[in-house]
């Protein structure tokens, strides 16, 4: 019997007529080539097949084994947000004329995904006050990356600092791509408030020729930079300025353009993204005109075509691997583009005001939660700059033993900053987004205060 | 056929597609809580439509759009086959949509679960033991292994500086070497395809740290002095790489493992069925021969004697992370519910589709048409067209852009670099007879036109060939009010 499987759609006459076409008795004669030594003799030690309803009763099995926000009260960020999307933003995003779609190389029969990217670099431009915007990188780690790259090409200097407000998981990514690179990079601490320490940042300039300077904004522990203070000093000393930005914050708080930067990137998932266990996700990365040149990946610009029509296509394409190789900017190839279009469904359908009222209720729905939790005996905030809708608080006690507890109690109360921080025991990092009602902030309190009380 | 104005030109001030519930706490002062140094100035430049719009905005742009849903994409070297709708269904459950990617390990062994087994099946696919899921696509994958292959000769106190790729690779796979360090040297093929053994011999020095190969190679041909090529290498303790994105040949009949290779990326959004998103997302995770896993990446899933399953982020040798988080979860997810559809048992029937419906589509083309590397390939062949080109002064580019008149998306042109006018054609083995069929006898038919129609072409599609020139000399990047 032939193995039967809804995706093969040949009967076994189509197979015979084939095979006579080509010119061989059977399929096997085909994998001629590969010598008889390198081919499998028995079957891959691997389950049988399932049909669509089995498939759907494992795997039902296994996404029941994890507790998703929607079954526990979450309020874990650094990173990730759990944000409220739209309905019209999924279902745009399963028109498969986009999902199945490859690459647009033949754009006259890509002109959807290719004005859609035009939009999106369109939007990463308004949001980011800067003037070129690629068409995605794979995720907010890799997009840091590839932004001192850049500075460390146009600079040809191999060095870059730091500030220790950058996700920690993006330092480490950093660090990965730079591995062989002979890149040195310099970590600037934070000051008492919180923010990154301007003074240390000047004297870590000063110290050696540096391609660019790196904050983040907010930064990992949630405070809000004076993003603008960092670019005299940057541009001073040669370097450029690179902001690693949060887009939905980017409502309120001075764009990186606005603050001088020259090259802005960061994590793209908030606008619309679900949390997806981590991916996928969006990185975007934003820049300065004159360093269009030097940016990885795709770009999508606008022409005419042979009817003089308004039209787009993959444009700059000399700095990519397929034309330059070994020479290339980066060597990126297959991105983030399904994501890229959920971002500009979500900012079409939220608007620069529907925006700025997620920006906004998020910081009040945290700071309302801050006021409450602060109020706890041996609880207080970690820094005392200003902060967006992200905190850290210190709970006057190991924090582990603590979360356990809320957990039990269905909350997710927080990051323990003791994950990447050695030492920092007793802190946790809390997010507050638009979809919290005020009855879960409420219990949020009311659980710690127990838990506490009862420890 | 018209233009379609931006969301941007369309709308107006006031309007939007979504509004929140009023807000429940006490609105924040803005003056008081943020100086006015830190705050926004004027607000972004975004679009400003009602719901319907949005959607009927979006609706028309799908529309002016094609994917595998529409019709045959015999892109070479892209896998297009047919992205099951039920791998849809299932990443969109809310157990697995709704995790976040940093809640502890004992509310996402689902997660986690997935995770494991999904190495599991990567590993026995390629013979190899070790798995990292972590790269986002088959470059970080490839990046990925090689930052492996250098961290494991340090280990050893040792710097080879080379590394070697055919003429015929992809454009990524040198792009990864420069990006981690390496020194590049293209190594020339045979007039078959293949690599030359006779001259990859003297290119072998202590000075070469690893050769990466793609096979069947972008030209469709079997590599069949692979074990040799391996022996070669690993006499100065040089490693083979083997770029997956042609492993729809061969999954399930034969191993890279098994060939002699040392690490390799899989390309999930090809072999494995998921969307490409019209250029994204897709997943690249690596599989490594035991004496390179000391090096994979971090974090890495461990399963307990008491089968729970947790992350471990300390590995004292790992080169460190590649990105955030564990991966591309969701298509990985969907990777595997597509792997157990086929199952072991039903595995190799995968490839063995794939290489008769290209052999086929290449026995009905080949009188027409010239194939530079023989009457028989693997998953998917190239042609050539420069005889066209010659004689009726047409390239492959005018018979790419004719076939969209027929409805047809075009096979991959001008890859690889090594073949003049190329054609690179890969039918996948979820096209059905008719359909191969009906697609050579359009290109059968676009050879017999007058040039002149391939010239003028496209005429059929909502836009007419592209001046590519201006896009890049005249850049606009981005829409301005
Ligand atoms: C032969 C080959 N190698 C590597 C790649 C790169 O893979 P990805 O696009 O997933 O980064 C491709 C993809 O197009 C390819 O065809």
């Amino acid at each position: 019997m032939a193995f039967e499987h809804p995706y093969l759609p040949q009967t076994p006459e189509d197979e015979a007529a084939m095979l006579a076409s080509i010119g061989v008795g059977g399929i096997d004669e085909l994998f001629g080539p590969i010598p008889a030594e390198l081919r499998l003799r028995a079957p891959l030690d691997l389950p049988p097949h399932l049909s669509e309803m089995e498939l759907k009763e494992a795997f039902q099995a296994l996404g029941d084994r994890n507790r998703s926000t929607g079954r526990l009260d979450n309020y874990l960020g650094a990173g990730a947000y759990e944000h409220y999307s739209p309905s019209a933003v999924r279902h745009l995003l399963s028109r498969s004329e986009f999902y199945t779609s490859y690459t647009p190389y033949q754009p006259e029969m890509t002109q959807g995904v290719l004005q859609a990217l035009f939009e999106y670099q369109s939007c990463v431009c308004a949001l980011t006050g800067l003037e070129v915007s690629n068409a995605s990188l794979y995720e907010g780690g890799h997009a840091l990356a590839e932004a001192c790259l850049m500075a460390r090409n146009r600079t040809g200097r191999n060095r870059v600092v730091v500030s220790a407000g950058v996700h920690p998981e993006h330092l480490q990514v950093l660090r990965t791509y730079t591995r062989n690179l002979e890149t040195t990079i310099a970590v600037a601490g934070l000051g008492a408030d919180g923010r990154t320490d301007l003074e240390e940042v000047r004297r870590l300039l000063a110290e050696a020729p540096t391609a660019a300077l790196v904050v983040a904004n907010p930064n990992f522990f949630g405070a809000a930079e004076d993003l603008a203070a960092f670019a005299g000093p940057a541009h001073a000393a040669g370097a450029l300025f690179v902001a690693e930005v949060e887009p939905v914050s980017l409502a309120v708080l001075r764009s990186p353009g606005e603050c001088g930067a020259d090259i802005a990137c960061g994590e793209g998932q908030s606008l619309g993204i679900p949390l997806g266990y981590g991916g996928p996700y969006l990185g975007f990365l934003a820049a300065r005109m004159d360093l269009v040149r030097l940016m990885p990946g795709r770009i999508c610009g606008q022409t005419k075509d042979s009817r003089g029509q308004r039209a787009f296509v993959l444009t700059l394409q000399t700095r990519e691997q397929h034309i330059r190789r070994e020479k290339a900017n980066s060597n990126i190839c297959t991105n983030q583009t399904l994501l890229a279009l959920a971002a500009t469904f979500y900012l079409g359908a939220v608007g620069p005001r529907g925006l700025k009222e997620v920006a906004l209720h998020g910081a009040a729905k945290a700071h309302y939660l801050a006021d409450r939790l602060s109020k706890l005996p041996g609880v207080r905030l970690s820094h005392t700059a200003p902060w967006v809708n992200e905190f850290t608080l210190d709970l006057g006690r190991p924090a582990a033993p603590v979360l356990q507890a809320m957990l039990e109690r269905g909350i997710l109360a927080g990051l323990p900053l003791e994950r990447y921080f050695p030492g920092r025991d007793r802190e946790i990092l809390v997010a507050v987004t638009e979809v919290k009602a005020r009855g879960k902030l409420d219990r949020y309190a009311e659980v710690l205060a127990e838990v506490l009380g009862g420890g | 056929m018209s233009e379609e104005k931006l969301i941007f030109e369309k709308g107006a001030p006031g309007r939007r597609a979504a509004t929140f519930p009023a807000l429940d706490v006490p609105a924040l002062d803005e003056a008081a809580w943020l100086p006015e140094a830190l705050r926004r100035g004027a607000p972004p430049d975004l679009p400003e439509v009602g719901e319907q719009d949005l959607v009927r905005h979006y609706t028309r742009l799908s529309q002016r759009n094609i994917g595998i849903d529409t019709q045959i994409y015999p892109l070479g070297s892209c896998t297009m086959k047919y992205n099951p709708k039920v791998n849809e269904d299932v990443a969109s459950r809310d157990g697995f949509r709704n995790v976040h990617p940093l809640q502890p390990d004992s509310t996402v062994q689902g997660a986690l679960a997935v995770l494991w087994e999904m190495e599991r099946w990567l590993a026995e696919i390629a013979g190899m033991p070790a798995v990292c899921l972590q790269p986002s696509a088959g470059a970080q994958g490839e990046l990925t292994a090689l930052l492996v292959c250098r961290a494991y000769h340090d280990s050893k106190g040792r710097r080879p500086r080379t590394v070697l790729v055919p003429d015929s690779s992809h454009g990524t796979n040198p792009a990864s070497a420069a990006f981690c360090g390496y020194r590049v040297e293209t190594v020339p093929s045979r007039a078959d395809g293949t690599v030359d053994l006779a001259d990859l011999r003297p290119r072998i020095t202590p000075d070469v740290a690893c050769l990466m190969m793609t096979n069947p190679n972008t030209v469709g041909v079997f590599e069949r002095d692979v074990r040799a090529i391996a022996d070669l290498l690993h006499d100065v303790d040089a490693q083979l790489y083997y770029d997956g994105a042609n492993l729809n040949a061969i999954c399930g009949v034969a191993r890279p493992g098994d060939m002699g290779c040392d690490m390799m990326h899989f390309n999930v959004h090809k072999t494995f069925s998921t969307p490409h998103g019209g250029g994204g997302p897709g997943a690249g995770p690596i599989a490594v021969k035991e004496h390179l896993r000391p090096f994979l990446p971090v974090p890495r899933v461990r399963r307990g004697s008491d089968g729970t399953f947790s992350l471990d982020h300390g590995e004292p040798l790992s080169i460190g992370r590649v990105r955030s988080h564990t991966g591309n979860f969701g298509i990985l997810l969907r990777g595997l519910v597509y792997l157990r559809s086929f199952g072991g048992d039903g595995l190799p029937e995968i490839a063995r589709r794939a290489v008769l419906n290209a052999n086929y589509l290449l026995s009905r083309l080949k009188g027409r048409f010239d194939a530079p590397y023989g009457a028989r390939c693997m998953h998917e062949f190239v042609l050539s067209l420069s005889r066209q080109k010659r004689e009726r002064g047409v390239s492959a580019l005018d018979y790419a852009k004719r076939l969209a008149d027929y409805g047809y998306h075009a096979p991959t042109v001008y890859f690889p670099l090594i073949v003049p006018e190329a054609l690179m054609v890969e039918p996948v083995e979820t096209e059905a007879k008719e359909t191969l069929d009906a697609l050579a006898e359009v290109l059968g038919a676009i050879d017999a036109e007058d040039p002149s129609a391939l010239h003028a072409a496209p005429v059929n599609t909502p836009v007419g060939r592209l001046d590519e020139v201006g896009a890049a000399r005249n850049p606009v990047l981005r829409w301005k009010r």
